[in-house]
């Protein structure tokens, strides 16, 4: 709570994705920073990450309802930020548009 | 008559210390470390922000706006389901629901799904359920999730398991006999670990937290760091290895990874095998001594994780639970010496998560 980056309320779940590549923290920072057009100083901002998750529609904290939503959310991110996500493989691999997972 | 800072022991207990104590407690606790590790000790500045934090009279401390780390989690959701293991609560609630509340309720950036009875030997028999939670999981979330148990080689020995205890041998001299069942229960938990893993790959999951690894000494850890070679280099699943104590205990004394021997290593030991076995995070561990402050277990700890954290390459989340990292030996974390270590580690300690 007093040092966490606040998950899906901000962009902690997009920073730990790129932690899972073995980017450092400030290398992780750096590069969704860069990916959502923000300083690395606002992902950790609850205010400002709550509008920009909505514009990039890649999941926020509260319940929306259209807003995208799990895999939906997560297939956006794949996107966003370049990665493949395994769930999201997953489901391409189910409905016929991915190789699927390893 | 000097002011007194209200602060607290390393079982929870509050004590009364003047500042120079407070001081005096984290240079000490720092070299502690180092002249254990034989690691630097901190820099004057990093004493001077510990001790800035330590005689604060605020109830809750925090990292600096925009210093804030990444939080990965252990023992899955046993914090919410389970009872005494983990200071459950054992709400009545599914591991799904638990699992849900994490992400929206508690803002956690990842986490972990794991069986209630987290070791690997249990959790195998019944992995289908677990691969569908993560499944179902999946569809329903959007943070990262792991699934986690524990390698827990101890499960592997008489009465529990199939090998002889070494622990019932070394008592009795018989040293070799004591090293070849190690050498032999590895090999068979170093198969269920890997094993596991696997049963993972297709059901969606974002990575392994190995956990607790080398709670039976060093033919656990040479088993878990076989299996993070093996995982990490014929899958796309990223490794976390977090570690169960500060050093590598040598139960069986001999046993090497890539030359290197495994007995007695520190936390920035084991993390350049980690990273060289392929593992995505590394977990450091930092144990507690009841008996001294929290400022003294605090920066023993942050000069441990400092160590770490200035050589690696892949992110270093260090273990901050009861009775590690410098929180209290007690079931009920309080929180103003939770706060206080988890911005240290950050702050002082440079971690990437915790």
């Amino acid at each position: 709570m007093a040092s966490s980056m606040g998950g899906i309320k901000t962009a902690g779940d997009l920073v730990a994705r790129m932690q899972l590549k073995k980017m450092r923290l400030g290398e992780a920072k750096a590069y969704v920073a860069d990916k959502l057009g923000v300083s690395m100083f606002d992902l950790s901002d609850s205010t400002v990450m709550r509008g920009v998750r909505e514009e990039f529609d890649i999941g926020v904290v509260t319940a929306v309802p259209g807003l995208a939503k799990g895999l939906e959310a997560k297939a956006r991110i794949a996107d966003l930020l370049g990665i493949r996500i395994n769930s999201v493989e997953r489901l391409r691999a189910k409905i016929g548009t991915g190789a699927g997972t390893t | 008559m000097l002011s007194a800072v209200v602060t607290r022991m390393g079982d929870g207990s509050t004590v009364r210390l003047t500042r120079d104590e407070v001081r005096r407690d984290i240079v000490e606790g720092s070299e502690a470390a180092a002249g254990r590790a034989k690691v630097p000790i901190l820099d004057e500045n990093e004493v001077d922000y510990l001790v800035d934090m330590f005689c604060s009279p605020s109830r809750v401390w925090g990292v600096e706006r925009g210093h804030e780390a990444v939080m990965t989690k252990d023992g899955g959701t046993n914090t919410l389901i389970s009872s005494r293991l983990s200071s459950g609560i054992a709400a009545p609630i599914g591991r799904e629901t638990a699992v849900r509340l994490f992400e929206r309720a508690f803002a956690y950036d990842s986490m972990e799904v794991g069986h209630i009875d987290y070791s690997v030997k249990p959790s195998k028999f019944i992995v289908s359920v677990e691969q569908e939670h993560m499944e179902l999981l999946q569809h329903t979330t959007v943070f990262p999730l792991f699934y986690g148990f524990m390698p827990n080689l101890g499960l592997y020995y008489r009465p529990d398991g199939q090998f002889a205890n070494p622990s019932d041998l070394l008592p009795l001299g018989r040293i070799d006999e004591a090293r070849r069942t190690q050498e032999e229960a590895l090999e068979a938990c170093h198969d269920d670990v890997v094993w596991q893993s696997k049963m993972f790959t297709e059901t969606g999951a974002d990575g392994i937290n190995y956990d607790t690894v080398a709670s039976t000494g060093d033919a656990e850890f040479l088993a878990t760091l076989r299996a993070t070679e093996v995982v990490s280099s014929t899958t796309d699943m990223p490794v976390e290895v977090s570690m169960a104590a500060e050093m590598v205990l040598g139960f069986h004394g001999e046993l090497e990874y890539k030359g290197t021997r495994l007995a007695g290593l520190w936390p920035h030991q084991q993390m350049k095998l980690v990273e060289e076995a392929g593992a995505a995070i590394f977990g450091p561990v930092v144990n507690n001594n009841s008996r001294k402050s929290c400022a003294w277990n605090v920066a023993r700890a942050v000069t441990f994780v400092k160590a770490c954290t200035a050589e690696a390459t892949i992110p270093i989340h260090p273990n901050v639970g009861n009775g590690v990292g410098g929180v209290p030996m007690f079931e009920v974390s309080p929180m103003d010496m939770v706060s206080r270590a988890s911005a240290a580690m950050i702050e002082v300690g440079k971690a990437d998560g915790l």
